[in-house]
C-alpha cells in the first residue's frame, strides 16, 4: 500500500499522526500530508482573506493566494463583498496579477478578452457568433468566475473554499470577540489597515508557526538576547528621561516564564485560543488620556475599561490568523509548501483613536515581525533548524506533554495557564477532526 | 568650515565604501559611531515613500535601535548567529547627487548588490542605498543611510546583517 491510500483511507488515515499528547514529526514534512491539508483542512475551515477597507469602493480588488487558490476580492457596484476565483473560466489564465487597484465595472482576461461582471457571471466574449449553437454557455466555462463562499465580521473578510464544512458562526463561535476586541479599539467601531503587510518567507512548516503564536514559554529562552539588548541600552538612564516607546515593546521579551504561566490561557473550539487572559507583554504600554476619555464617550466607561483592561498576547482564529489588540496588529499564516510559508504582518488604525496608536503598531511590526526584526531572527532561526532535523534520525513525535494530566475534552472552552502545552494539543484536535475523511456533524465543528 | 575641510567627491565615496566595509568586516562598533547622534538606518517598503514611519518600513532604526541591533551580535548570545553570519556588500561607484558646503549636507547614490552568507546558504539582494552626510569636528557623518531593495514590499527572507 502506498503511503497516499494510507492516508486517504477512509477510516481517518491521519488520526494515528495526532496522539493525545504528542504528534508525529510527519505531519510537519510531509508533502503528501499539505496536499491533504488542501483538500480538507484549508478547504474546510474559514481562512482570513483580506479586510474590507481595503476595497473601500466598487471596482476596488485585492489578490491574495491561499494554500494554493488564486482570489479576488472586490467591491460590487451594490457595495457587498465578493470573492472570486482569479482564473478565467475558459482556459485558467489569471484575470488579474497587480496586488490591488480598481477594476472599473469589470474584469477582463488577458487571454481572449472574456470578461465578467463584479460578481463574476459571463459578461462579454469576443466574436460571440462564435459560440451561437454551441454549449458553451450551458457548461462550466459558461458559469463565470468561481465563486467563493465569504464572510465578514467587524471588516475581517474570511473565505471557505470547499462546498463541505461548518457554518461560520459555528466555526468561530466565542473566537470572534477578540476581533470585536480589536475594532472597538476605534471610538468608531471601525479598524483600517495601514498599508500592505510585511511579509517574510520562512522556511518552515506553517503548523510550526501557529504552536509558537501561543507558546508562552519560548520567550525567555528564545528572545534572551533581544531582551538583554532592550536592557543595555536604556541602562543607565536618567528616571525622569521619556523612554521610547520601541524600549518599552522591546522590554515585554524579558518578562520571566513565571509572568507567561501566569498571564493564563484559554482554548476554544476548533483550534481556536488566546494567551494572556490575565496580562501580557503588551499590558504596559499605556494610553494616551484624550483617548480613553474618547472610548468612555463612544461604549460607556464599563465596556470602554474592559475595551483596555484586556489586552491578550495572542488571539488565535485557528488556522489563519493570530491578532493583537494592542499594539493592533494580525498576523497572517499563508502556507505555501510542507516546509514554507509567508508570514503576514498587517498593522491596523482604529477609526477616530489618536495617531500614536497606529504608529506603535508599526513599529511594532517593524521591531517584532519584520525580515529584518531582531526579535524574529531568533524565532525563524529555530523554525528552520526544527524543519530540517525533523527529517532526520530520532524520535519521530513532538512532544507536547506539558501540562496534560489526562484526557481531555476535544472542543470544551477551558482555562488554562500560560505555559501549558493545550494551546498546542488544541490546535491539533481540530487539526485531526478536519484532517478526516469525514467532518463529524454538529455544531461544535 | 574652511574650503580645506569640505570634503571632496572622492572622499564620499572613499566613505560609502568604508561604511559598507565595516559591515562586511563585522566591525559594528566602529560602523555604529559613523551615525550622527540624529543619524538613522531605513529601509523603506518601496521606492515612492518619502517619510520613515508614516507608512510602514522594513526597518527604521535611530542610534537607539542600532545600538540594540549591535549589543545582540556582539553579546555572543545569539545563537542565530552561530556560526557567525557573513555578508559582501559590492557596491558601483558612488555618485555624489548634493555637494552643498554652505548647508553641510553631502548625499550619494550608490547601486549594491549584497550577498549574505548564513548557514551554509547565500541570500542575494539587489538595490540602491542614498547616504546623507554631513561633516562634525571634521569627520563625515552618516545622518541618514536609506536602502531602496529591488525586492522591498514583496515576500522576502530574514535579512540578518545590514544591506
Amino acid at each position: 500500500m502506498t503511503t497516499s491510500e494510507h492516508l486517504r483511507a477512509p477510516r481517518n488515515g491521519v488520526a494515528h499522526l495526532v496522539q493525545e499528547d504528542q504528534v508525529h514529526r510527519d505531519v510537519y514534512i510531509s508533502d503528501e500530508i499539505f496536499r491533504l491539508e488542501q483538500e480538507r483542512l484549508f478547504s474546510r475551515a474559514w481562512l482570513f482573506l483580506g479586510h474590507a477597507s481595503q476595497v473601500p469602493e466598487p471596482g476596488d480588488f485585492v489578490t491574495a493566494e491561499l494554500a494554493g487558490q488564486p482570489l479576488i476580492l472586490v467591491r460590487r457596484a451594490d457595495r457587498s463583498l465578493q470573492v472570486l476565483a482569479n482564473r478565467c473560466a475558459h482556459k485558467g489564465a489569471a484575470i488579474l496579477t497587480d496586488p490591488a487597484g480598481n477594476t472599473g465595472r469589470a474584469f477582463r482576461c488577458p487571454y481572449h478578452g472574456w470578461s465578467y461582471r463584479l460578481d463574476g457571471s459571463l459578461l462579454g466574449l469576443p466574436m460571440q457568433t462564435g459560440y451561437e449553437g454551441t454549449r458553451m454557455r450551458q457548461c462550466e466555462a459558461g458559469q463565470g468566475l468561481h465563486r467563493v463562499a465569504s464572510a465578514e465580521h467587524r471588516g475581517f473578510v474570511f473565505v471557505r473554499l470547499g462546498e463541505d464544512g461548518p457554518a461560520f458562526q459555528d466555526y468561530f463561535g466565542s473566537a470572534l470577540a477578540f476581533l470585536d476586541l480589536l475594532a472597538d479599539r476605534s471610538p468608531e467601531g471601525e479598524l483600517e489597515v495601514s498599508g500592505p503587510p510585511l511579509r517574510s518567507v520562512i522556511r518552515c512548516n506553517w503548523k510550526m508557526y501557529l504552536e509558537n503564536i501561543n507558546d508562552g514559554l519560548h520567550v525567555f529562552a528564545a528572545h534572551e538576547p533581544s531582551a538583554i539588548a532592550a536592557r543595555k541600552i536604556w541602562a543607565g538612564k536618567p528616571a525622569d528621561e521619556p523612554k521610547p516607546m520601541a524600549v518599552t515593546q522591546l522590554e515585554g521579551f524579558q518578562l520571566g516564564n513565571e509572568f507567561m504561566d501566569k498571564m493564563g490561557a484559554r482554548v476554544l473550539a476548533n483550534g481556536h485560543s488566546v494567551l494572556g487572559i490575565n496580562a501580557s507583554i503588551h499590558s504596559h504600554y499605556g494610553e494616551p488620556p484624550e483617548y480613553t476619555a474618547a472610548l468612555a464617550k463612544a461604549y460607556g466607561e464599563e465596556r470602554a475599561k474592559a475595551i483596555l483592561a484586556y489586552m491578550p498576547q495572542n488571539a488565535i482564529l485557528y488556522p489563519s490568523i493570530a491578532v493583537k489588540s494592542s499594539p493592533q496588529v494580525m498576523r497572517v499564516i499563508r502556507p505555501l509548501a510542507a516546509d514554507r510559508m509567508i508570514l503576514e504582518a498587517w498593522c491596523f488604525k482604529a477609526k477616530g483613536a489618536p495617531a500614536v496608536l497606529a504608529e506603535r503598531s508599526m513599529l511594532y511590526n517593524r521591531l517584532v515581525f519584520s525580515p529584518m526584526s531582531l526579535v524574529a531572527q531568533d524565532d525563524i532561526h529555530v523554525f528552520e533548524t526544527q524543519q530540517r532535523n525533523l527529517c532526520a534520525i530520532g524520535n519521530p513525535w513532538i512532544s507536547l506533554h506539558r501540562g496534560h494530566r489526562g484526557p481531555e475534552g476535544a472542543d470544551a472552552e477551558t482555562t488554562i495557564g500560560g505555559t501549558d502545552e493545550r494551546l498546542m494539543r488544541n490546535q491539533y484536535r481540530a487539526w485531526a477532526k478536519f484532517m478526516a475523511a469525514d467532518l463529524p456533524s454538529g455544531a461544535a465543528v | 568650515m574652511s574650503a580645506r575641510m569640505a570634503p571632496t567627491e572622492t572622499d564620499l565615496a572613499a566613505f560609502v565604501y568604508r561604511e559598507a566595509r565595516l559591515i562586511d568586516e563585522r566591525r559594528f562598533q566602529e560602523w555604529y559611531e559613523l551615525f550622527a547622534e540624529d543619524g538613522c538606518y531605513w529601509l523603506p517598503m518601496s521606492r515612492e515613500q518619502t517619510d520613515p514611519v508614516a507608512a510602514q518600513s522594513i526597518t527604521v532604526e535611530d542610534k537607539l535601535l542600532l545600538r540594540a541591533r549591535i549589543e545582540r551580535l556582539n553579546s555572543g548570545k545569539t545563537y542565530s548567529d552561530k556560526p557567525p553570519v557573513l555578508c559582501q556588500h559590492v557596491l558601483q561607484a558612488p555618485v555624489c547627487e548634493d555637494i552643498d558646503h554652505a548647508a553641510n549636507r553631502y548625499r550619494t547614490r550608490t547601486v549594491f548588490l549584497y550577498v549574505e552568507f548564513r548557514k551554509g546558504e547565500q541570500l542575494v539582494l539587489a538595490g540602491t542605498a542614498e547616504h546623507l552626510l554631513r561633516l562634525e569636528s571634521g569627520a563625515l557623518r552618516v545622518v541618514q543611510k536609506r536602502v531602496d531593495l529591488l525586492n522591498a514590499g514583496a515576500p522576502m527572507a530574514t535579512i540578518f546583517l545590514m544591506p
